[in-house]
């Protein structure tokens, strides 16, 4: 099930170029991601703030966004979420925490037959609400959900 | 070296499962080391891109908010059993790796 | 009848019979659990005990489904695999000291050995292992070795069921330790391990569900929240510091003892080593 074939490992700050061995042909030399970091939207400390600096204008709510979140966290560093988008045409997918200490938590974007789901895990700072934005044909529609994280009585 | 990133991908009936983990710290840059009382400066996976049979289907942009040793999980259509799955990552040191699987 | 054979047959009744009682005096104590939880939670089913408070909340279950379908620890685990599978210094492994090359045999632990007069953990084992080829023992409280080592190594034993015998007078006195200890009240909180684990099994301590004795040490070590490695001594240790009471030493005869009870109380639940909690 699990044939890893081959790792490259570069570790060089500034190098790009990878050394690769023997018979590489499928691994690109250079990796350019098509949208660099967005460090406005990420470093952002309003989930409005962040909205903006993503370029989302408004969001629609809609039914049609799948958002499988905790009612309460078992451990606030690793809140699984799931997040499947029905609405045609959906291209990315966003998560805002809006009481973490910067709100964009992470961003997706599918394409060649990706389809438009993601299962990831976060850190939730404190009790708050979760917004899953997905982009779809240049519109924006959102759902969110409320996550609470507590202090319980035998944790340690 | 030890390689960082592990993949499961499999098809399942006529999508693939993929699965990805990364051992990685995804430190915030807001953790007290324990031991020297320093602040452990932020290092975390900000750019994953995955390619399936030569093709990308996924670019995810991370935050520190992405939990330690982080997962991803998604699934790809029109993929085929025996087509590489190409996970590559770089962090805000400027560290990487890419790590290759056959779907399976 | 002779008076010899009468003898013999009395004696032998009055083994059977002592030797019986031993091993009923645990096995009541167990079916007496099942019962009072089977009773409290209907629709639970036993083999269920094995995710303790998880079983009181789907949402919580739901979150440890999630976590465990690709967990965070896979380098922790092979790192535990890599100090199993490393010779030691006499050139045998790990792997020679146990029955089947330590494969199925975690549920055996804790055993009382009636020669060296005490209860022996799996922990110990290791340990022993480690000195019979040459090698320092590992601390037992510590995660980066015997945590590690032992993360591994028992999960050879997933799926097993929990086994464990109390036979002879010994093993019978260490069993009644143990369980003393389990409903013996203390520290500042005076509560005993049975006061949350048996009378309030089920309900809640602010906002963490308590659960039952019945398949609290199937699952253990285990990984919390980010990755953190516990073992089952250390959890008792956190326990009781949480009672306000003076924890003892992981690996002390007051936590063997209590682990050798507390173990009989999830005999035939199937083993799951290196699972998640919160």
């Amino acid at each position: 099930m699990n044939s890893l074939r081959r790792t490259m490992l570069k570790r060089a700050g500034g190098a790009m170029l990878a050394t690769l061995g023997v018979a590489s042909g499928l691994l690109h030399a250079k990796h350019a991601f098509a949208a660099t970091w967005n460090s406005g939207a990420f470093e952002a400390k309003t989930a409005p703030d962040a909205l903006k600096q993503l370029g989302v204008p408004a969001t629609t709510d809609s039914s049609d966004i799948s958002f499988k979140a905790p009612d309460i966290a078992e451990n606030g560093a690793v809140v699984p979420f799931e997040v499947t988008s029905r609405i045609r045409g959906t291209q990315s997918i966003a998560i805002v925490v809006d009481k973490n200490p910067q709100p964009l938590a992470a961003s997706f974007t599918f394409a060649n037959g990706a389809e438009p789901t993601v299962n990831l895990r976060l850190k939730i700072g404190q009790s708050s609400n979760v917004r899953a934005i997905v982009q779809a044909n240049g519109k924006y529609y959102a759902t969110a959900r409320q996550v609470k994280v507590t202090i319980g009585g035998c944790g340690g | 070296m030890t390689q960082l990133t592990k993949i499961r991908a499999t098809m399942q009936v006529d999508v693939a499962d993929i699965r990805i983990i990364v051992t990685h710290p995804m430190e915030t840059g807001q953790r007290k080391d324990p031991k020297t009382g320093q602040v452990v400066p932020p290092h975390f996976i900000k750019n994953v891109t995955v390619t399936v049979g030569g093709k990308t289907v996924m670019e995810a942009q991370w935050s520190q908010a992405v939990s330690k040793n982080p997962y991803l999980g998604f699934r790809v259509r029109g993929a085929k059993a025996g087509d590489k799955v190409v996970v590559h990552w770089e962090d805000n040191k400027g560290e990487s790796e890419t790590t290759e699987a056959t779907l399976a | 009848m002779t008076m010899k054979r009468l003898i013999r047959i009395l004696s032998t009744i009055g083994a059977v019979a002592f030797g019986a009682s031993a091993v009923a005096g645990a096995e009541d104590d167990r079916r007496h659990f099942v019962e009072l939880y089977q009773n409290r939670f209907a629709g639970i089913q036993l083999a269920d005990y094995v995710y303790g408070a998880l079983i009181f909340s789907a949402d919580a279950k739901a979150q440890y489904d999630s976590m465990m379908v690709m967990p965070p620890w896979q380098d922790v685990i092979e790192q535990g695999r890599k100090m199993w599978e490393t010779p030691l210094k006499n050139g045998n492994t790990y792997a020679s000291c146990f029955p089947s090359e330590g494969k199925n045999v975690g549920g055996n632990y804790p055993y009382f050995d009636d020669k060296l007069g005490k209860v022996v953990t799996f922990e110990m084992a290791i340990n022993r292992c480690r000195r019979d080829n040459g090698e320092a023992e590992y601390k037992y409280d510590d995660m980066a070795t015997m945590g590690t080592l032992t993360v591994y190594a028992r999960s050879l034993s997933d799926g097993m069921s929990v086994n464990i015998k109390v036979e002879g007078v010994g093993a019978q006195a260490a069993y009644e330790t143990g369980k003393r200890f389990f409903y013996s009240r203390r520290g500042q909180l005076n509560f005993a391990c049975a006061n949350c684990h048996v009378g309030n099994a089920g309900n809640r301590v602010r906002n963490e569900f308590l659960s039952p004795v019945i398949g609290q040490t199937t699952h253990w070590p285990l990984f919390r929240g980010e990755g953190d490695l516990w073992t089952l001594q250390r959890r008792y240790v956190a326990c009781n510091a949480l009672t306000r009471a003076v924890p003892f030493a992981i690996g002390s005869e007051e936590y063997n003892n209590l682990e050798y009870f507390h173990s009989y109380m999830s005999n035939g639940l199937p083993m799951h080593t290196a699972v998640w909690r919160k």
